[in-house]
């Protein structure tokens, strides 16, 4: 099923009720949500996609705006009504009812023509309950479970009555990181074997980029940029978003262009052809740098870390807007820890020019927006 | 060895209070209950045996007394628990003047028990002069006035039902209310995303997280309606055998220092029965509530 937000719009009164302006958690959202994918609502605390996914399940109501599922309008329709799957961040298992009880609820809940009988409701819970692999566990109190074992028992609860959608608020927060990564893949699968249009809202970009088939960057209730996972990370839209995805995180420099090349410091680093001269920001994502004796940027050298397969090269610039600059590269061309300096060349797609102004678009040359990728 | 003694030092000023105060008394009492024709003044007795539990359990005034406690007890603890756990949902589910409601609800608690007792004395009592205000609305819907407090044995029932109710709520509701409020929204949010309806979310859901807080005031309320003594003096004085409204604790007072006091083996036993019996209404409630109640 398909979900189209139009001019989505969700303002609170203000807390402090001497203060008279709203706040708006989300800001005229406008995007669709494609049948079938897994789409992550992606945004540092506070950006408005958690109240986007309350929004779309019903559990708050718009200030403005329309929510379709297809064609239907479901704006006005309580959550009850609108067949979604919501799986909480710790989950909301209730945990006086086993395993087995708690995926039973939503079918129990069932009336009229979709009211079931008992065996249905088992076969349908344990069909369920092997989806998400915790079969063995149907007889367990939630207390009993782990904390992924609990997570896999809360999307069995949200996908066993069939939703129309599925949505995950922060569906990996409270995991720890190994898990995280073994979670995030089962959500991944669960979501193919379904083929459930699912929703889920995160603030963790990596978890984002390694399971959606598309992701919307939000802040302050704003979408900056929708787009599969590496066209974003690839082509950001604005500094914000440079900022936001990638780890470690890209590198950005005070720059200016002068006569169509950019200069950080004194140094020309990259010819900039079609644009034109300026202050500008510029973002080099730690894969940008390659050693090169020879290369244009010299900076000067604090450490070399090797932490596994990644070697990363930590340096420091006087023009660096983002305190000591990390580069990644390839352990061959490690460079010398007892260098003073270290200078590198820089791969041209790596590097993204930006207007000081964090929210302003990418500068992009002219006729060079394909040769980025 | 040297760490164990250095813990029983620690120990020794609680258990040293702890054994002059209460298991010393305890153990005498259980002694008095079976020293037959104990004289208090002369400290001499007759000889030992059940002749005490035997008097007691055969005098009109305790039996009187015992079927006082547990009709209150019976009444009571059910209705008040009951209206505690409506009040506080009502409390719970409204937001303006929450806070007003809540506070009015909590003073009878922090109000002197003798003070409430007159006050339902002079609402409730008819006399020569005045049919009392509750007989004043009872003649609204026709029924005639009512003696609640010198009258028939159901009308002084019903106001020392009533009383203890009354005084008995406050903090039940105090505990429900908090107890609703530690409930997570978010079940109330699954809930409700997965159509629940209304009466299912409350015996599915709110009843089970609540059922620690629950049990706990129906256990308290069982004792402390056992116990009761205070309330019938507040409402009908000290002579409670003559208006029929004496309570066990009241038989056990009345055996040490009313008009037939003097009789400290009769009232051991009497108290020893009551012992056996909050004893064991409190193994059945915990029996049962091993079942239906949840504990996180």
């Amino acid at each position: 099923m398909k979900v189209t937000l139009e001019n989505l719009t969700k303002r609170y009164p203000n807390l402090n009720r001497r203060i008279k302006t709203e706040v708006i958690a989300v800001n005229d959202l406008t995007f669709e949500i494609p049948s079938g994918k897994l789409v992550g609502l992606l945004g540092p605390s506070g950006c408005g996609k958690s109240t986007t996914l309350n929004l779309i399940s019903g559990l708050e109501t718009p200030t403005a705006g329309r929510i379709l599922f297809d064609e239907d309008d479901v704006t006005g329709l309580p959550p009850e009504k609108r067949g979604v799957g919501l799986v909480f961040q710790n989950y909301a298992l209730y945990p006086h009812l086993t395993v087995r009880q708690n995926i039973l609820f939503p079918l129990e809940n069932l009336k009229g023509a979709e009211k079931l009988t008992r065996a249905e409701m088992l076969q349908k819970a344990d069909e369920a309950a092997k989806l998400v692999q915790i079969d063995a566990l149907m007889d367990r109190r939630p207390s009993e479970l782990s904390g992924g074992q609990q997570q896999r028992v809360a999307i069995a609860r949200a996908l066993v009555k069939r939703p129309r959608i599925l949505l995950l608020d922060e569906p990996l927060s409270n995991l720890d990181a190994r898990l995280r990564l073994q979670t995030r893949e089962e959500i991944r699968r669960i979501q193919r074997e379904t083929g459930v249009t699912t929703v889920f809202v995160t603030h963790d970009q990596e978890e984002a980029m390694s399971i959606s088939d598309e992701i919307v960057v939000m802040k302050e209730g704003v979408i900056q940029q929708i787009g599969r996972p590496q066209d974003v990370y690839d082509a950001p839209k604005n500094l914000f978003v440079a900022k936001f995805l990638g780890t470690p995180p890209i590198n950005v420099f005070s720059a200016r262009i002068e006569k169509e090349t950019l200069f950080i410091g004194e140094e020309a680093v990259l010819p900039a052809p079609g644009l034109p001269g300026g202050t500008v920001t510029a973002g080099i994502r730690p894969e940008g740098f390659l050693p090169d004796p020879e290369g244009k940027f010299t900076l000067s050298l604090s450490r070399v870390e090797v932490m596994g397969r990644d070697t990363s090269v930590v340096a420091e610039h006087a023009a660096s807007l983002s305190g000591a600059v990390r580069a990644i590269i390839s352990s061959e061309s490690r460079p010398d820890p007892e260098s003073r300096t270290v200078r590198f060349s820089l791969k041209p797609g790596k590097v993204l020019l930006f207007q000081n102004d964090e929210a302003a678009d990418r500068l992009v040359p002219p006729g060079q927006k394909e040769e980025d990728r | 060895m040297k760490n164990s003694l250095k813990a029983w030092l620690y120990l020794l000023p609680a258990l040293l209070f702890l054994g002059v105060f209460l298991i010393y008394p305890l153990v005498d009492v259980l002694i008095y209950s079976f020293e037959e024709g104990y004289n208090s003044t002369s400290g001499t007795y007759f000889g030992v045996g059940f002749y005490n539990y035997s008097y007691v359990l055969h005098d009109p005034f305790f039996l009187k007394a015992l079927r006082n406690t547990v009709l209150l007890v019976l009444i009571t603890v059910p209705l008040s628990t009951g209206l505690a756990l409506l009040i506080s949902l009502g409390l719970s589910s409204i937001k303006a003047l929450r806070k007003f409601f809540q506070t009015v609800y909590f003073l009878p608690y922090v109000t002197n028990t003798l003070a409430v007792g007159l006050v339902f004395m002079i609402l409730f009592k008819k006399t020569p002069y005045s049919d009392g205000l509750m007989n004043l609305l009872l003649r609204l819907f026709g029924m005639g006035p009512v003696d609640f407090i010198d009258g028939p044995y159901w009308a002084k029932m019903f106001v020392l039902c009533f009383y203890t109710v009354w005084v008995v709520m406050p903090f039940k509701i105090l505990i429900l209310t908090s107890a609703l409020a530690s409930v997570k929204d978010d079940y109330y949010k699954a809930a409700r995303i997965d159509a629940t309806p209304r009466f299912r979310v409350f015996t599915r859901i709110t009843l089970p997280m609540i059922s620690p807080m629950l049990f706990y005031l129906i256990i308290t309320g069982f004792i402390g309606a056992f116990k009761a003594y205070s309330d019938a003096v507040a409402l009908f004085g000290v002579n409670l055998n003559a208006a029929e409204m004496n309570t066990i604790v009241g038989y056990v007072y009345d055996m040490l220092y009313g008009d037939s006091g003097g009789y400290p083996s009769y009232a051991a036993a009497a108290a020893l029965i009551l012992f056996v019996i909050v004893l064991t209404v409190t193994t059945i409630n915990l029996t049962v509530s091993r079942k239906h109640v949840f504990y996180d």
